[in-house]
């Protein structure tokens, strides 16, 4: 503290609080609207604090049929189906951003640069602009409603293999030159050398890519039309339509609810890896 | 780039590199050409017959009002979203740095809205501005506001822009917190003895030091706008009403897979990854030089 004065102290804490509130209202509302039932929840004005529901909607919204008038897969399925998705990706990326990043800076071979540069290419060319095409590529080679459909194309990483590219650069050569002095060859210095000593940037890059999976939306959308293969997050939107007619506004927000909850609870939970995470794929 | 020290040249790389490469190519590079190409095709309206026609989907997309509307209007809808998540983000993380007790529990606090996918933030923000149960629609009516995103086409536009701004204030507070923390106590300090009171030293010593960061938040930000709210989109407006939200993005999707356009599309596609590429040479020169000073 550079000077004393009481009241910008305490004004401080007053706007910070004002913007912790702005910022978790939506979530409130969420959560509030997760503990009514059904009839509360069409009186208009709504309830601003919890009711006595919570874990009636939470049964109903995970084992039961869904909302009326509409044809979906069980919660609980749509959330195995977005945890198995969000670490195929997550680990996916990782793996395979090593390797490349572990050949590019280790290895001198021709058209070294070539690949790098493809690789980098990637980052420009995000899902969104190329859908049409990327979709019938994977049509083509049938991996519509598979995992692998809905991973495998979101897995290929610029930022990635940057960054392992950046760490592998900061370690020390003689680690390289000691190793080999005792023998070692390139896999036996890439796994007991490389990986222990990246540990912390694959867990912090870990947090990050788990996020992003989870909250894949629009290749989803695109690439699974059975009930079985939806995953959480977009299951959302079909509810929001249903909601026009029926408006179950208490089992739409348990369901938003239950679909933020992972990768809220990573974020609060690893907040140290996480900033990590997020100041290093960004640079 | 190449380590001093390094395995001598074998079949390993690329093994090594092989599943990257293949991802790469299959998923990105095929499909990006593809695009391209179909750019400069034509279909006929039974999609019997194709004709290549150079550059005349781009011609008509340039002509096109609805098309040239939804640039503008995308153009509109970044900067919205970035000045009012970063204006916000900024004013926090400069009372947080101030705050000494307590300035993780706000950064906690704060931090969540990031793990929120965008079209649960759009579901999150619907319900709250639901014409006839909405909870903020409600409070409005008190002040003579009548509020139906559904008809009103600015009222949309500024729907969207909440929730796409209120989910990017947790990135830009991390990235100013980290900033204004990196400055030297030293200087604030020494501008504290010469008389600077803490709103002066805000505007002249924080806020230019912080500079390089603003502008890496500001290409962030609009790729983001530009690219990661298609989901927003797609749950509050559905790009309507009467296409008052239909920005880029959402343009491409409804043309290629509802309206079936594939030539117009794909030259909508060529013309976006182009605004990538200069958006992502633009952030990357600016990575350049921070690293030099």
């Amino acid at each position: 503290m550079i000077e004393q004065r009481p009241l910008l102290t305490a004004m401080s804490h007053i706007i910070m609080v004002l913007g912790v509130i702005l910022v978790a209202f939506p979530i409130w509302i969420t959560f509030v609207a997760a503990t009514h039932d059904d009839i509360r929840m069409v009186q208009a004005p709504l309830p601003l604090l919890p009711g006595e529901h919570f874990f009636e909607n939470l049964d109903k919204t995970l084992f039961g049929v869904g909302l009326s008038g509409t044809e979906s897969a069980p919660v609980w399925l749509m959330l195995l189906n977005s945890l198995a998705m969000a670490l195929m990706i997550a680990f996916g990326k990782i793996a395979i951003s090593l390797l490349s990043a572990f050949a590019i800076v280790y290895f001198k071979f021709p058209f070294r640069m070539g690949f790098f540069w493809m690789i980098f290419i990637t980052l420009m060319l995000p899902v969104e602009v190329r859908i049409l095409p990327t979709f019938e590529v994977v049509a083509s080679l049938g991996m519509l409603n598979s995992y692998w459909g809905l991973t495998v194309p979101l897995i290929a990483s610029a930022t990635a293999t940057f960054m392992f590219r950046q760490v592998f650069l900061t370690v020390p050569d003689e680690m390289l030159e000691s190793a080999r002095i005792d023998g070692a060859g390139p896999m036996r210095f890439f796994f007991d050398i490389l990986l222990p000593l990246s540990r912390t940037n694959i867990a912090a890059l870990f947090v990050i890519l788990f996020i992003y999976g989870w909250n894949q939306y629009l290749w989803p959308l695109l690439v699974t039309t059975e009930t079985d293969m939806t995953t959480i997050v977009m299951s959302i939107k079909q509810m929001l339509e249903a909601a026009e007619q029926s408006p179950q506004w208490n089992i739409i927000m348990m369901t938003a609810l239950l679909a933020m909850l992972p990768p809220i609870v990573v974020v609060i939970g690893m907040q140290k890896l996480f900033v990590q995470g997020l100041t290093e794929t960004d640079k | 780039m190449l380590k001093r020290v390094h395995f001598p040249s074998s079949p390993l790389p690329y093994l090594l590199v092989a599943p990257q490469i293949a991802i790469t190519l299959v998923f990105f590079i095929w499909p990006a050409s593809q695009a391209m190409y179909q750019s400069f095709l034509i279909e006929d309206a039974f999609g019997l017959s194709t004709e290549f026609v150079w550059f005349e989907n781009y011609e008509l997309l340039m002509e096109d009002k609805q098309y040239l509307d939804s640039f503008g209007r995308t153009i509109f809808f970044s900067a919205a979203v970035a000045f009012l998540s970063m204006s916000l983000a900024l004013v926090l993380a400069g009372f947080a740095d101030r705050v000494i007790r307590g300035a993780m529990v706000y950064r906690t606090l704060l931090i969540w809205p990031y793990a929120v996918a965008p079209v649960l933030a759009g579901a999150l923000w619907v319900f709250m501005f639901n014409p006839t149960l909405g909870i903020i629609s409600y409070a409005l009516e008190f002040v003579g506001v009548n509020w139906n995103h559904y008809l009103n086409g600015e009222q949309a536009m500024a729907l969207v822009i909440f929730a796409a701004a209120w989910k990017q204030i947790a990135y830009n507070f991390l990235f100013y917190l980290a900033a204004m923390q990196s400055i030297p106590r030293s200087v604030i300090e020494a501008a504290a003895i010469d008389g600077a009171g803490p709103m002066r030293r805000f505007i002249t010593i924080v806020f230019p030091l912080i500079a390089p960061t603003t502008f890496f938040l500001l290409v962030i930000n609009a790729v983001y706008a530009f690219f990661d709210t298609f989901g927003i989109v797609h749950a509050v407006t559905q790009g309507g009403p009467a296409n008052a939200t239909t920005i880029l993005v959402y343009k491409v999707y409804n043309d290629g897979f509802v309206g079936l356009d594939l030539g117009g599309s794909a030259a909508q596609s060529v013309i976006l990854m182009a605004l990538v590429i200069g958006m992502t040479v633009v952030q990357f020169r600016f990575v350049e030089r921070k690293v030099q000073y």
